[in-house]
C-alpha cells in the first residue's frame, strides 16, 4: 500500500517541525515539574537536603578557613542540590516509566525520544532549585554566612545555564539506562563524586592534576562557578558560556547515539518489565 | 485490495539467563513463525493463554520489539524499517493499571499524549473532549488517576490510543481485570471502533469476547498459530464430539495422563472448582468415552459425571492444550 493510500490521520501536523518540537519540549517539562511536586517523599527529600548540604559546608569550612572560604563553600553546597536531583531522577527516571507502564507507549509516538526525554531530566534539575534557594537561605540565616549577591542578572543566567546544563548530563545518564534496566543505581553512585571533582566544595585546583581534565568536561563545575563569579561581582560570562556549550554537547551526544540504544533495545526487549 | 496488517512467518526469541553464581544463558521461542493477514475494517482477534506469545505478537507489529526473523507490514510498511511512519498511524491500547501517570490528571494525560502524537494544537481540546464523552468520562477529567478504578483507566487508555485518530488500533487484552459491567461497556466501546472503519487488532483470552467481536479469530498456542477462521469455524471443529465432565476430589497428574490414551479422546483439562476439580474430557465424533473414563479414575473420590455437546470454549481449550506444537497455521 503506498504512502498515498494511508496519509498521516487529518486530525495531526507535521510531527516533525520545530514548533511542535517546542510543544512537545514545553508540555513535558510542565507536566514532569508537576508530577514531581506531587511526590510528597521527593517533598520530603527536598525539605532535608539543603539542610544537609548547608549543614556539611558551615561545620566543614568554620572550623578552618572561615570567611571566603565559607562562601565558597555556601554557593557550592547550593548547587549540590541540583546536582543530587538530577543524578538520582535520571536514573530512576526511565525505570520509572517501566514501572508505570509508560516507556513503551512514549517510545511509540511519533516524535524523537530525545524530546521527550530531555524535559524529564530538565525538570528534575529545576526542581532542584528550590533545595539550591532553601540551602542558601540556610546558610544565610541559621549560620549567619554573609553572602554577596552584587550581579542579580548575571546571577539569573548562570542559574539556567547550570539548571540546563545539568539537565542535559542527566539527560545523557539517562539515555544509557532506556537500553540496561539496571543501570539506574549508576545515577546514584555518581552523585558524591560529582560534588568533589566539580568542585562544589573545595577548589579544582587543589585536585590531584589527572581529575582536573574530568572537572572541566563536567558542566556543573563550571555551573558553580558561574553562580559564584556572579553573585562575588565577578566576569561569569566564560563560565556561563562553558556551561552552556557542554550541555549542548551532552544532548548532541546523546541524541546520536538514542537511535542506536533504543534499536538495541527493541532486538534485546528490555523496554518492558517482562 | 492488500491487506492492512501482515504479520510474515514471525519469529522472536527472548535471550535470559539462570542462576547465581554459575550463569547460564537461556533461550526463550516466545513467538515461532506466526503469519496472517487482517483485511481493512476486520476486527481480527488473536486468541490464547497467558504466554502463548500474543503480547510479543502485537509489539512486534507495533514497533516495539524487532522480530528474530520474519516481517510485519501496516499498510503495507515494514514495521522495522519504516517504523515511525507506522507509528503515526496506529494507536496501541494494553490492558492492566499500568500505562498512566497516577498522579496527573486525564487531561493532563491526555493532553501530554496528544502533543506527544502531533495532533493539532488548534483540534486537541474539541478531541479530547469528544473521546471523554465516547468513554463516559466527561467531567471526571480533572481528578487524578490515581483515584481511578481499574474500568476508568482502561476507558482512559482507550481515550488515549485514540488521540490521533488512527485508521489501525492494536489492543492487547483491553478488558482484563475489569469487572463485568466495565468489560461489557468496552466491548461495546470496541466493537464501535469497527463500525467506524478502524481496522482493529484485539488480544484476548476469553473466548466469549473473542466470539462476540471479532470478524475472525486465529488462535495462539506455544508462539504458534495453531487454528484460524470465523467463530463459526472454529466451533464447527468440535461440535460432532462429546464432551464428559467428571467431578473428582483430588486427582494426580497420572491419572489425568491416563486418561488421554483412551481410545477417541482429544483434550483432557482440569479444572479447579472450590473444593473439587472438574476433569473435562473432549472425544471426537463417534466415540463415548465415558465407561473408559470411570475405569481408569478407579481409585478417585468422584462426584457428579455429566456428559454434554462441545462449546466454542471447548474448542478453544481443545486447541491450546492438546494441539502439537508442529501444526503451524
Amino acid at each position: 500500500m503506498a504512502e498515498a493510500e494511508a496519509p498521516r490521520p487529518a486530525i495531526t501536523a507535521d510531527a516533525t517541525g520545530s514548533a511542535h518540537l517546542a510543544r512537545v519540549l514545553a508540555r513535558g517539562f510542565a507536566l514532569h515539574l508537576k508530577m514531581m511536586t506531587r511526590s510528597s517523599f521527593d517533598g520530603f527529600l527536598n525539605v532535608l537536603w539543603p539542610l544537609f548540604f548547608s549543614t556539611v559546608a558551615f561545620f566543614m569550612f568554620q572550623a578552618g578557613a572561615g570567611g571566603e572560604a565559607l562562601v565558597f563553600a555556601s554557593f557550592g553546597a547550593a548547587v549540590m542540590g541540583i546536582w543530587s536531583s538530577t543524578s538520582t531522577s535520571a536514573g530512576s527516571a526511565m525505570q520509572r516509566e517501566r514501572w508505570n507502564g509508560t516507556l513503551e507507549l512514549l517510545i511509540c509516538a511519533p516524535v524523537h525520544f530525545a524530546a521527550v526525554l530531555l524535559p524529564v531530566t530538565v525538570a528534575m534539575s529545576a526542581i532542584g532549585l528550590y533545595s539550591m534557594v532553601a540551602t542558601l537561605l540556610v546558610s544565610r540565616f541559621a549560620f549567619g554566612v554573609d553572602l554577596p549577591f552584587e550581579q542579580p542578572l548575571l546571577f539569573g543566567v548562570a542559574l539556567v545555564a547550570t539548571v540546563v546544563s545539568i539537565g542535559a548530563l542527566g539527560f545523557l545518564l539517562a539515555v544509557s539506562f532506556v537500553r540496561y534496566r539496571t543501570a539506574w543505581a549508576l545515577g546514584n553512585l555518581l552523585e558524591y563524586p560529582v560534588w568533589l571533582v566539580g568542585g562544589f566544595l573545595v577548589p579544582i585546583a587543589i585536585l590531584p592534576n589527572w581529575v582536573q581534565p574530568i572537572s572541566w568536561v563536567l558542566a556543573p563545575t563550571w555551573g558553580v562557578d558561574a553562580i559564584r563569579e556572579a553573585a562575588s561581582g565577578g566576569t561569569p560570562g566564560p563560565e556561563i558560556l562553558a556551561a552552556f556549550a557542554l550541555g549542548g554537547l551532552y544532548v548532541a551526544i546523546g541524541i546520536a547515539v538514542l537511535d542506536s540504544v533504543l534499536r538495541s533495545a527493541r532486538r534485546a526487549g528490555t523496554l518492558s518489565l517482562s | 485490495m492488500p491487506a492492512v496488517v501482515e504479520a510474515i512467518d514471525l519469529h522472536r526469541t527472548y535471550r535470559t539467563t539462570t542462576g547465581t553464581f554459575r550463569r547460564r544463558s537461556l533461550e526463550v521461542e516466545a513467538v515461532r513463525g506466526v503469519s496472517f493477514e487482517i483485511q481493512e475494517g476486520e476486527l481480527f482477534g488473536l486468541l490464547g493463554p497467558n504466554g502463548a506469545g500474543k503480547t510479543t505478537t502485537i509489539k512486534m507489529l507495533i514497533t516495539l520489539l524487532i522480530p528474530t526473523s520474519g516481517k510485519a507490514l501496516v499498510l503495507g510498511r515494514d514495521v522495522v524499517d519504516d517504523a515511525h511512519w507506522v507509528r503515526e498511524r496506529i494507536g496501541y491500547v494494553f490492558g492492566g493499571d499500568r500505562g498512566l501517570y497516577e498522579r496527573l490528571s486525564a487531561l493532563d494525560n491526555l493532553r501530554y499524549f496528544a502533543e506527544l502524537y502531533g495532533v493539532d494544537p488548534k483540534r486537541q481540546r474539541a478531541r479530547i473532549d469528544e473521546l471523554l464523552e465516547m468513554v463516559g468520562l466527561e467531567g471526571r477529567e480533572k481528578e487524578r488517576v490515581e483515584g481511578y478504578s481499574r474500568g476508568m483507566r482502561q476507558r482512559l487508555h482507550i481515550a488515549r490510543g485514540l488521540l490521533h485518530d488512527p485508521p489501525v488500533i492494536f489492543l492487547d487484552e483491553p478488558t482484563i481485570g475489569v469487572d463485568p459491567v466495565g468489560a461489557r461497556e468496552l466491548r461495546a466501546t470496541i466493537g464501535n471502533l469497527k463500525a467506524a472503519g478502524k481496522t482493529v487488532l484485539l488480544t484476548t483470552h476469553y473466548m466469549f469476547e473473542a466470539d462476540t467481536l471479532c470478524d475472525r479469530i486465529a488462535v495462539v498456542a506455544k508462539g504458534r498459530i495453531v487454528a484460524e477462521g470465523t467463530p463459526r469455524d472454529l466451533k464447527a471443529q468440535v461440535s460432532d464430539g462429546i464432551v464428559v465432565e467428571v467431578e473428582v476430589y483430588g486427582i494426580e497428574d497420572r491419572a489425568v495422563d491416563a486418561l488421554r490414551g483412551i481410545e477417541g479422546v482429544t483434550s483432557v483439562a482440569v479444572e479447579d472448582q472450590d473444593q473439587a476439580q472438574v476433569v473435562v474430557v473432549q472425544a471426537a465424533e463417534g466415540h463415548e468415552p465415558t465407561h473408559a473414563i470411570l475405569e481408569r479414575l478407579q481409585g478417585v473420590s468422584l462426584g457428579r459425571v455429566t456428559t454434554r455437546e462441545p462449546t466454542l470454549e471447548d474448542a478453544y481449550v481443545a486447541l491450546v492444550t492438546e494441539q502439537p506444537v508442529a501444526a503451524d497455521g
